[in-house]
């Protein structure tokens, strides 16, 4: 019926850098989205618990401290541990490529590296979302 | 267990889950409500309205964190605008509220209005009740930023709080009808900032000229909420119009007419619904269109024959 999207946008990590978040965040409210926005410095138990509590499809981390590798898997694992499985991980920011294949191995369904265009997230959720 | 016997437990995960059944229309919703309302009436409903940047998710995180000092278990309902054009929303409230993300006995929705006008969304009135049903002593809600006419708020809070900040208009704002007038208790917010004084003063001097609600007047409460001033004073108040609603009659006919209002708004639902699906969606109806539109036949008689036909 009025079935929406949801989606958190969460910014997990230490780094102050929101400009990315904010304008993937936009991006996804003019696709149709309902975009959850959490603000800076989330904990992973804060992020899932917000997830779960808003009962999102989607989960957009976007990080730029350099601890992604350290924070995807523990939000992943977290997800797992609260039956929330179903929901689908994507990250972004400024991530080294040799990272990727790790990431996606612990569960994030895609890294975003910058220079994705707005569009190309949009249709990875769209395609991916369960 | 069925979700509706987990939300009654006290899982969160099926709570929200019920929420997104009954905001998406699913077919479950309706049974999953039908199970529920038994357990609701108990929580007390407590709105936060206002203009954008007024503080209305900054001072419901410091009521809440009040209520749970107090032991009291709370559930928050913010609403934030949809757009009109993409039907995506950024619901931005629980950024004022990521402190209470981890306390076990708080849950807190962020709805988008989809299309309703009045300043909540329109399963708003549902989610509280699911909150209700789940155990909440406390649900707040609170509304998109409002301008002048977005009352929707009192028709399903028992408490209406109207935050102000100084500032904003000159004192002809205040005698307008409108949100003005729904407020149970004002919170003049930021009121370290020049002109609180005057709104003050404006608000206490339309509450003079107000005949109609002689037996409770409606208290004006300074509040800084980033700072935590005044919260105190804003609760004992809230209180204070609890134990009024419950020595008057008011609690009951307040909730007397809700209940008749929710009830009329099922009728009407459903009836739209129905209409649409038996005569809308019919070839007679585009026929009708076009002969209403060539002045033909008037709208008028068209409904009042169509209503005919349906009700039968």
């Amino acid at each position: 019926m009025e079935k929406r999207i949801r989606v958190l946008v969460a910014k997990p990590g230490l780094d102050g850098h929101d400009r990315g978040a904010k304008v993937v965040a936009r991006a996804l409210r003019d696709a149709g989205f309902e975009v959850i926005y959490t603000g800076l410095r989330q904990t992973p138990e804060q992020i899932v618990e917000a997830a779960l509590q808003e009962d999102v499809a989607v989960i957009a981390l976007s990080l730029l401290s350099g601890a992604h590798n350290h924070l995807f898997p523990r939000i992943v694992e977290l997800c797992r541990q609260k039956d929330m499985s179903d929901v689908l991980i994507v990250g972004g920011g400024v991530i080294p490529d040799t990272d990727i294949p790790g990431l996606k191995a612990a569960g994030v369904a895609e890294v975003f590296t910058p220079g994705t265009t707005t569009s190309a997230i949009i249709e990875f959720i769209q395609t991916n979302v369960k | 267990m069925n979700i509706v016997e987990q939300v009654l437990a006290g899982s969160k995960r099926a709570l929200a889950r019920a929420i997104t059944a009954v905001e998406n229309e699913y077919d479950e919703a309706v049974e999953i409500m039908q199970q529920l309302y038994p357990h609701t009436g108990r929580a007390h409903v407590i709105g936060i309205t206002g203009p954008p940047g007024a503080g209305k998710s900054t001072l419901t995180d410091k009521l809440t964190k009040e209520y749970r000092r107090q032991g009291k278990t709370v559930g928050i309902i913010a609403v934030d605008p949809t757009s009109p054009f993409s039907g995506g929303a950024i619901l931005g409230d629980r950024i004022r509220m990521n402190e209470l993300t981890l306390d076990e006995g708080v849950f807190i929705r962020s709805m988008g209005t989809r299309g309703s006008l009045g300043g909540l969304s329109r399963k708003t009135a549902e989610a509280v009740k699911i909150m209700d049903a789940a155990g909440k002593d406390i649900v707040f809600i609170e509304t998109v930023g409002v301008g002048q006419s977005e009352v929707d708020v009192i028709k399903a809070a028992d408490t209406t709080i109207v935050v102000l900040v100084p500032g904003l208009g000159d004192d002809i704002q205040a005698i307008k009808a409108g949100i003005l007038e729904i407020a149970d208790i004002f919170a003049i917010n930021k009121a370290d900032r020049e002109g609180v004084e005057r709104l003050n003063t404006e608000i206490e001097m339309m509450l003079e000229l107000n005949q109609t609600r002689v037996d409770w007047r409606p208290p004006v409460k300074r509040t800084v909420a980033s700072l935590g001033e005044g919260i105190t004073e804003l609760l004992v108040a809230v209180e204070e119009h609890i134990s009024y609603l419950q020595k008057s009659d008011q609690l009951s006919m307040r909730r007397t007419k809700r209940t008749k209002n929710e009830l009329m708004a099922l009728l009407d639902e459903q009836i739209g619904r129905y209409i649409l699906k038996n005569i809308t969606s019919s070839g007679e109806f585009t026929a009708v269109v076009a002969a209403v539109e060539r002045r033909e036949r008037d709208p008028y008689s068209v409904v009042a024959n169509l209503l005919r036909q349906v009700l039968r």
